[in-house]
């Protein structure tokens, strides 16, 4: 990386290192990402990214970022402790098998965000796609929580073997108002998804239930609630007030009765 | 209902030699033996016996033989003993059938028809006792040209990508924690130190126990992305994207909780007892692009230190599919055939999915350098590699390196019973069982696998010097050292080599 | 295997082909170099009444064939060589020609002949790819033409100069094929008379599309899975006579336990269509963008396994696969939105884009 173009690139605006990532390709941008964390930023923004991918990706330590633009595929995948801001949507894999650190989309995320997270939250403001916390695990302490202000799309869930998800439904789509799509939850084996809304059972997935909440889960859902509006705004007594449905898997062992051989068949 | 289902085996016990020390009833996990003692009565479950010969070898007195029972269904050439037995099973249990280890079927083994080449009056054969002889690979990308700054000195431009050193082509294919015992993979690591080259994790994560042996493990990113972590994509020395197996391609894994102990749960980073899923497909990989996008998104998170690996199960399209996975950024291409081991799959997809590792071998070969990409990835090819003889060919055929993996537990003392998948392993090797794991110590395991390798590695320098050549490069690809005998036109020709006598 | 972007504006207001470079561009991460190209509706305005035929000639051999062929065939009215920038990183590997052809007026003398025109164009077309050897024809509608090439799709761009040429609707592909090697005619947009597809994914019911295409007349020869799909369009839209919206009930039908719980008589029609179009539905991953004269349709798999991205800005519709290569062109939008899948984006000329709801 030439030393003119960083120079160009990159300036300070108090606490921020600043990094203008117009037109840049992602290689290039997150070297001078790099770069700048090494010389010792702790805060930085990122403005005019536009699809650049792999941000944060794999980064340890508690780092600010700040994002302004559409962040690309797997921001913060393997990230391990950043609270990354986004002001934009964000694209496919958001938070894909992160340990801990936030991520925080003022915007809009498409598929598979949250793929494989163990542990940190991701908030989204509006909608989510396909596939969003798909096989999300827990570990000891760690417990990922995803929480969606609008709708999602098919396969919430689908795997999920530890964590949280709340989909609050704030926010409908005109071609599918319903709060989540189809084959909700299926092969779920751990964690728990809540709806803010009556759910079909139909919808249901191999392996997926409904659970009455308890008075616990209430207030876990109060306290993310409060986070999502710290970030995002809203009255969380107003969204509290609404039904929410509680998916949790049948079984922690699916796939029990799937497989026989001659000897286990009592031959 | 009659269940009319012969057992596999029998066991036969030397009266007169049995010394009623129920050593046999302590060693069979399976419960084949049962003595009364009341009654003083023994009870053979012949039903329940797998063949491990486990009882037999430690009956003290020698007084325990297994043989196949001669009880048969009348003999049918369509309908099969097998065939029956496996309705009866599905019948009663109406669920898939669990296997493990190989492809079992009947099908042509490429390897047993090709032979090598020897050099007679022509080129002189070295001896390589006596003269150099060199086994090592280097697996990853290479560049098109070197560039040297040749004015003052010579200066290397050229930035060369990392590559893994290997002093001999064989490595310990990926055979997770919790399908095997740590035993056999700190066996494996220890062996894999000593004779310079690696083995891989699976996709258990890596035990704290093979810290000390990461700069000689790949670690594996798989489907259920169990144990993947930054510290642990750094951790080791190189990393492998599984895609798929050879034993069942296109389908995913399956750790029962009953096998996710504290240990286990630990490495894979899961909660205790609960089950570790790994899908079908990586969900974030429904095409080559995605792939791309993962390839870089470790390169990215170990800032392009370690060379990353994807590996397949050779299938119909291999050569277009390895060619686009060294194309989107892999610095080399698994290649896992259809005879590889496992430790748990269903039969059907064992025995019917995949194609053969050979013809793999030689398709893709030929199409990354029809391509003219073939120094972009190395080739690492497994699946049913049973000797030295099984490597050389494999190599001849364009391999680079070949990874072994029912070879290694063999060495470990695996006798292929195919019941890895009940956690029972009678040899201590694919169980978590203490009582069992205690079978197998590491410090004969790895003894006995660091043989295997210098022994192959020997015979493998035995094979170059007969064919006159006293570096390994100089057999890679070189299918002109290799000969079909009895294979048709077409297998000849997909495989690239000339029939015998020509 | 790839990326793929389209701008239509619904007043069709022609623009220069500048935008959809930097649309394919942006997703340059999802190619590998090996395919990319680009097709344009409205771009031959002064011929728009012929058929214009693209065609790759690797040598003067086979164009002088393919001339002699076609002259027997239609009137040729005009042609010239496609013209193109020397581009270090794409070898030339063919002779690029396009023809403006009428079909003779003894076809044509009477209205009903106009569909035996057009098959007539697709059976010249097919002629011209099975039997002159190296030949190809990348595109065969009126007042559009195909431009690719084995390269990465802004290179490829810059070769064909696309930004000289004005269209209302432009779609585009940048390939990274594992199926089929990179050839010029291997490259997307695929197209038959006036459909032009693009396509990320795989198409893994292949076998069972072909097999009921070349039942229907369709020679399936381009060594790749995307031509079946420009060739169910031709079927069931032209031939048939199907909606665009009831092509995509065909081709990406909602699962039976969906339709199972339909109100008649809707239930009865998905059924319907269903039960016979079982051999056109298409499954494994895709995303694939469909124009015609006067539409832009943008369709996911009926489980969403490749990405696609929808939006509106004014009378213009982009779709892509990644939001940010839409926002490079236009980063003030009226609504952006991932469609469900298996529901179409359609953009129509003098009407609005939808997302019809089937699923």
């Amino acid at each position: 990386m030439a030393a003119t173009l960083e120079k160009a690139r990159v300036s300070k605006e108090g606490e921020f290192v600043v990094i203008d990532a117009k037109g840049m390709h992602y290689p290039e941008l997150n070297v001078l990402i790099e770069d700048v964390i090494n010389q010792g930023a702790k805060k930085l923004k990122l403005i005019n990214v536009n699809g650049q991918r792999f941000i944060a990706d794999g980064l340890r330590g508690d780092y600010y970022i700040e994002i302004h633009g559409v962040a690309g595929d797997d921001l913060g995948a393997f990230a391990n402790g950043p609270t990354i801001v986004v002001y934009g949507n964000v694209q496919d894999g958001a938070g894909n098998t992160m340990n801990a650190g936030k991520i925080i989309v003022h915007g809009d995320g498409t598929d598979i965000i949250g793929h494989s997270m163990r542990g940190g939250k991701v908030f989204v403001r509006g909608h989510v796609g396909y596939r969003v916390g798909i096989h999300m695990k827990e570990y000891k302490d760690q417990v990922p929580v995803l929480v969606i202000g609008g709708t999602a799309g098919d396969f919430l869930g689908e795997y999920m073997a530890g964590g949280r998800i709340i989909i609050l439904g704030l926010q409908r789509l005109e071609t599918y108002p319903e709060i989540v799509g189809d084959w909700l939850a299926t092969g779920i084996h751990g964690g728990a998804i809540y709806l803010r809304d009556e759910v079909d059972e139909d919808k249901l997935g191999y392996g997926a239930k409904f659970e009455e909440l308890t008075e616990e889960d209430l207030a876990f859902l109060r306290r993310e609630i409060e986070e999502f509006c710290s970030y995002f705004g809203g009255d969380v007594d107003e969204i509290m007030n609404a039904k929410f449905t509680k998916v949790v898997p049948l079984s922690h062992r699916p796939f029990a009765a799937m497989y026989s051989d001659s000897k286990e068949a009592g031959h | 209902m009659v269940r009319n289902f012969p057992p596999d085996f029998i066991v036969r016990v030397d009266k007169e030699a049995c010394i009623n020390c129920l050593r046999c009833v302590r060693e069979c996990p399976f419960g084949v033996h049962e003595y009364d003692k009341e009654k003083k009565k023994w009870k053979r479950h012949h039903e329940k016996c797998v063949a491990c010969l486990r009882c037999a070898y430690m009956c003290p007195t020698q007084a325990i033989s297994i043989e196949k029972h001669p009880m048969e269904y009348s003999p049918h050439p369509v309908w099969t003993n097998k065939v029956r037995k496996d309705i009866k099973t599905q019948a009663e249990t109406g669920s898939v059938i669990l296997t493990a280890m190989g492809n079992e079927l009947p099908y042509l083994n490429y390897f047993d028809r090709l032979v090598l080449d020897a050099c007679q009056v022509t080129n002189p054969s070295i001896d390589p006792l006596r003269e150099p002889m060199e086994l090592r690979t280097y697996i990853g990308r290479k560049p098109e040209k070197v560039d040297l700054e040749e004015d003052n000195g010579v200066d290397l431009k050229t930035k060369i990508a990392p590559n893994l050193k290997l002093e001999t082509p064989i490595m310990f294919a990926h055979m997770s924690y919790g399908s095997i015992s740590i035993e056999a993979q700190l066996s494996m690591a220890r062996a894999a130190k000593e004779v310079g080259t690696y083995m891989g994790t699976g996709e258990g994560g890596m035990h704290v126990d093979l810290y000390p042996y990461a700069d000689h493990i790949i670690t594996q990113v798989a489907s259920g992305r169990f144990a993947v972590h930054e510290e642990y994509l750094k951790r080791g020395a190189a990393i492998e994207i599984k895609i798929g197996q050879g034993a069942k391609p296109g389908i995913g894994g399956h750790l029962p909780g009953t096998k996710v102990t504290a240990e286990i749960s630990q490495t894979r980073m899961i909660p205790e007892g609960s089950d570790a899923i790994s899908p079908a497909p990586h969900h974030d990989i429904y095409s080559i692009e995605d792939l791309s996008r993962l390839i870089y998104a470790l390169k990215e998170a170990t800032r392009y230190k370690k060379p990353v690996f994807v590996k397949i199960a050779a299938v119909h399209n291999v050569a277009p599919i390895a060619v686009g996975i060294i194309r989107a950024g892999a610095d080399a291409v698994v290649l896992d055939g259809f005879r590889g081991g496992t430790g748990a799959a269903p039969q059907v997809h064992r025995d019917h999915h995949g194609i053969p590792i050979e013809v793999a071998i030689a398709s893709v070969d030929q199409r990354l350098r029809e391509e003219g990409i073939r120094h972009w990835g190395s080739i690492i090819a497994s699946g049913g590699i049973r000797s030295s003889a099984d490597v050389a060919k494999a190599i001849a055929l364009g391999a680079d390196a070949v990874y072994i993996g029912t070879a290694a537990l063999v060495a470990l003392g695996c006798t292929v019973c195919k019941k890895c998948y009940t956690g029972k392993c009678p040899w201590g090797i694919a169980t978590q069982v203490p009582e069992l794991r205690k079978r197998l110590n590491p410090d004969e395991g790895a003894r006995r696998a660091a043989n295997l390798l210098k022994a192959w590695s020997h015979e493998l320098k035995e094979i170059l010097g007969a064919l006159g050549l006293n570096s390994i490069e100089s057999l890679r690809g070189n299918r002109d050292r290799l000969r079909g005998v009895g294979l048709s036109d077409v297998d000849l020709e997909v495989l690239g080599v000339k029939p015998a006598g020509r | 295997m790839c990326g793929l972007g389209g701008i239509f504006n619904r007043d069709g207001k022609r623009i220069p082909g500048n935008d959809i470079i930097t649309m394919a561009r942006m997703m340059r991460d999802r190619y590998d170099g090996r395919g990319g190209g680009f097709a344009g509706y409205g771009i031959y305005p002064k011929y728009a009444e012929y058929y214009a035929l693209h065609l790759f000639f690797r040598d003067e051999e086979a164009k002088e064939a393919t001339e002699e062929f076609l002259k027997d065939r239609v009137a040729i009215i005009k042609d010239e060589e496609v013209p193109m920038r020397n581009v270090k990183e794409i070898p030339k590997e063919n002779i690029v020609w396009r023809y403006f052809v009428e079909v003779p007026h003894k076809f044509k003398s009477k209205k009903e002949y106009l569909a035996q025109e057009e098959d007539y164009i697709i059976d010249t077309v097919f002629t011209i790819n099975d039997e002159i050897d190296g030949a190809f024809v990348a595109s065969s509608g009126k007042n559009m033409g195909v431009f690719k090439a084995t390269g990465m799709p802004d290179d490829v761009g810059r070769m064909y100069k696309i930004e000289k040429y004005k269209a209302y609707c432009w779609i585009t592909h940048g390939r990274f094929p594992t199926n089929t090697p990179g050839w010029w005619g291997g490259a997307h947009p695929f197209n038959l008379l006036d459909w032009s597809v693009v396509h990320n994914g795989e198409i893994s019911s292949y076998g069972t599309n072909r097999r009921y295409l070349e039942a229907h007349g369709y020679k399936c020869r381009l060594l790749t899975d995307t031509e079946v799909v420009a060739y169910l369009f031709d079927l069931l839209v032209r031939k048939q006579g199907l909606s665009i919206r009831s092509a995509a009930i065909a081709l990406t039908p909602p699962f039976w336990k969906h339709i199972d719980k339909m109100p008649e008589p809707k239930r009865s029609i998905y059924t319907a269509l269903r039960m016979t179009y079982a051999p056109a539905m298409l499954n494994g991953p895709f995303a694939i963008i469909v124009a015609n004269r006067d539409t832009m349709v943008g369709l996911n798999d009926r489980i969403k396994l490749r990405p696609l991205i929808a939006a509106k800005s004014g009378d213009f519709v982009y779709i892509a696969s990644e939001e940010a290569a839409i926002r490079e062109v236009q980063p003030e939008l009226e609504k952006l939105w991932a469609p469900r899948a298996g529901n179409p984006v359609i953009a129509r000329l003098y009407d609005d884009v939808r997302e019809e709801v089937i699923h």
